[in-house]
């Protein structure tokens, strides 16, 4: 076949597979070679399973040589964000604390994935449990975007996305809780989708802060990210905030287009605070929707201001309460100490890098006696006003749109000394964490300096379908189908 | 005005064994942050509920039954340090 199969979407890559031009075996070899020749400029991994993969990638291609359907997954390469336990596979959600830790069980979301036949290429870096905007704040050093490696590549899932960016994973899966899919499939010119909440099973997640974490999938295409959202929503028993119902179906309606699809213009985030050339790229989508037939209208969502600070205390709040779990006790790392409480206080301070530590501390602030009606309490009764802004909203629209991220990709350390500016810069994905519903970035244009820039549609909880159909439409009129330097090996 | 913070009490009751520069800059930092957050404080919200959680949910309840549990020994083995089946931890207490 033409071309380096480590280029190929999805969808291609399983037709092939299934054709007989080309095996589960030779997908793997170009995706690992594509690894070979990037990883030493982008560090997206941690940790390659090289014995698993060759494994799976076996199975793969038996059962089709037994002329048998493994399903849409069966041989392809992906990779995992590291903050999803892998049994027996080193998982350290980018943290020294966890360094060496090997679960004794697989995220429902990994079995999923297994079952499903796929190839897990490996671990890949984050934002130390899933704190950042950049994938600077990884104890294993940063992540570095294909489309120039002076960049950061987003964060926290940085590294899934920089691995689909470049080639060293078909797909991978990353997890948000305020635009950690969104941005930085943003800033490295992919597709990244958020799912509504509790419609993915979160077992085996290092919990961030439980009432907003989400996983979901990283992909080059639309219909790729469908067919991962696929194989990994429904319901899962051992997930106690998993959606019972019936999750949306997203296929039949993928290619129905932007006709009669009601568009909002969120008028708080996609104005002024965007560079001109992300809202430059963004106005232009817009247009090419109301020439396709969407009906675009601007939509006032006056709570939006408030959101992000809201979203700064409720986030902290609930970290500081799962991140008690890093105690030294079961697992991770342990530093001496004469009683328990100085072991674990010892073991905390060693272990936790300088986000989490700030975090946990602004959470535990947050929610300690005397200041937890007035922040804490009050930040929950501003998520309710954001969840009505919503609901109003999407009673006269279908979707919400507006840039994924005000920038495209910053320069590595930029905003690494200033914290606050690094939260300010999550204003367009933290609403739909809040809220709950689904969201997804995809890439519409570039920058002076080639820089992707993302495009982003936001729907009501479970509304999936239409999300992915505007999505696809968006995706479809945009055209994006430029590769970043890194992919090609004329830059390498 | 950024907001003063009792960081050492923080730090205390988040287990941090901070230095007093560690307590010095992230006291700083957090002051900022919540000067920040101190727009929600003129919002008028009086009888807004507040939400724990973004979709109505109850209870996840199941049969109570017998089912299968991680392996002990993989478990264990992941410990930092363990006596037999148990965990092992420092003294609760210091000696009086």
């Amino acid at each position: 076949m033409s071309g380096d199969p480590a280029d190929l979407t999805i969808a291609e890559a399983a037709a092939a597979l299934r054709s007989g031009a080309l095996s589960a075996a030779d997908l793997l070899a170009a995706v690992r070679r594509r690894a070979g020749a990037t990883e030493a400029q982008l560090h997206a991994y941690l940790t390659l399973d090289v014995e698993g993969a060759e494994r799976a990638a076996e199975a793969a291609d038996a059962a089709l040589s037994r002329g048998e359907d493994p399903g849409p997954l069966a041989g392809i390469p992906l990779a995992i964000k590291d903050n999803m336990c892998t049994r027996g596979i080193e998982t350290t959600s980018g943290s020294r604390l966890l360094a060496g830790y090997r679960p004794p069980y697989d995220a429902t979301v990994v079995g999923r994935l297994r079952a499903a036949g796929a190839v897990i290429v490996g671990k890949t870096n984050l934002d130390e449990f899933a704190m950042g905007s950049s994938t600077e704040n990884s104890a294993y050093g940063p992540t570095r975007n294909p489309w120039d490696p002076d960049r950061v590549p987003g964060g926290s899932s940085g590294g899934s996305a920089a691995a689909v960016a470049v080639g060293s994973a078909l797909g991978a899966l990353g997890s948000d809780t305020g635009g950690s899919i969104r941005q930085p499939a943003a800033l490295c010119g992919i597709v990244g989708l958020k799912p509504t909440y509790g419609l993915v099973s979160r077992y085996g997640l290092v919990a961030f802060a439980s009432s907003l974490d989400q996983i979901g999938p990283f992909a080059r295409t639309v219909e790729d990210a469908a067919t991962l959202f696929e194989a990994i929503c429904g319901h899962d028993p051992s997930d106690a905030t998993s959606y019972r119902g019936v999750p949306p179906v997203v296929r039949p309606t993928l290619e129905a287009g932007p006709e009669g699809l009601r568009v909002g213009v969120i008028a708080e985030l996609a104005g002024e605070g965007n560079e001109p050339a992300v809202l430059a790229a963004f106005g232009r989508t817009l247009e090419a929707l109301e020439v396709a037939g969407a009906e675009v209208r601007e939509v006032s969502l006056p709570s939006i201001p408030y959101a992000l600070d809201a979203y700064y205390l409720i986030a902290p709040a609930e970290c500081s309460a799962n991140l008690a779990r890093f105690d030294g006790v079961r697992y991770g790392r342990r530093l001496p100490g004469d009683t328990v409480e100085q072991m674990m206080a010892a073991t905390r301070r060693d272990g936790f890098g300088p986000e989490v530590t700030r975090r946990i501390l602004l959470g535990t602030y947050a929610l300690s006696a005397g200041y937890y009606e007035a922040f804490y309490g009050r930040a929950q009764q501003v998520r309710t006003l954001v969840i009505e802004d919503f609901a109003r909203a999407y009673g006269r629209v279908d979707v919400l749109v507006c840039p994924t991220s005000p920038t495209t990709a910053f320069a590595i350390g930029e905003r690494t000394e200033d914290p606050l500016a690094m939260y300010l810069a999550d204003v367009c994905t933290i609403p739909s964490n809040l809220v709950g519903g689904p969201g997804i970035s995809l890439p519409v244009g570039r920058d002076g300096a080639g820089l992707p820039i993302g495009f982003q549609v936001l729907a009501p909880p479970l509304g999936e379908a239409v999300l992915l159909r505007a999505a696809r439409a968006v995706e479809v009129l945009a055209g994006f189908a430029a590769r970043p330097a890194l992919a090609t090996s004329e830059a390498r | 005005m950024p907001v003063p913070i009792d960081i050492a009490k923080v730090a205390r009751l988040a287990r941090l064994a901070l230095t007093p520069d560690e307590m010095e800059a992230y006291g700083a930092q957090l002051g900022a942050i919540l000067e920040h957050a101190a727009s929600l404080q003129a919002l008028d919200i009086q009888g807004v509920p507040p939400t724990a959680h973004p979709l109505p949910m109850l209870n996840a309840l199941r049969p109570d039954e017998v089912e299968e549990t991680l392996e002990r020994e993989e478990v264990l083995a992941q410990a930092p340090d363990r006596d037999g089946p148990y965990f092992r931890v420092p003294p609760f207490m210091e000696d009086e």
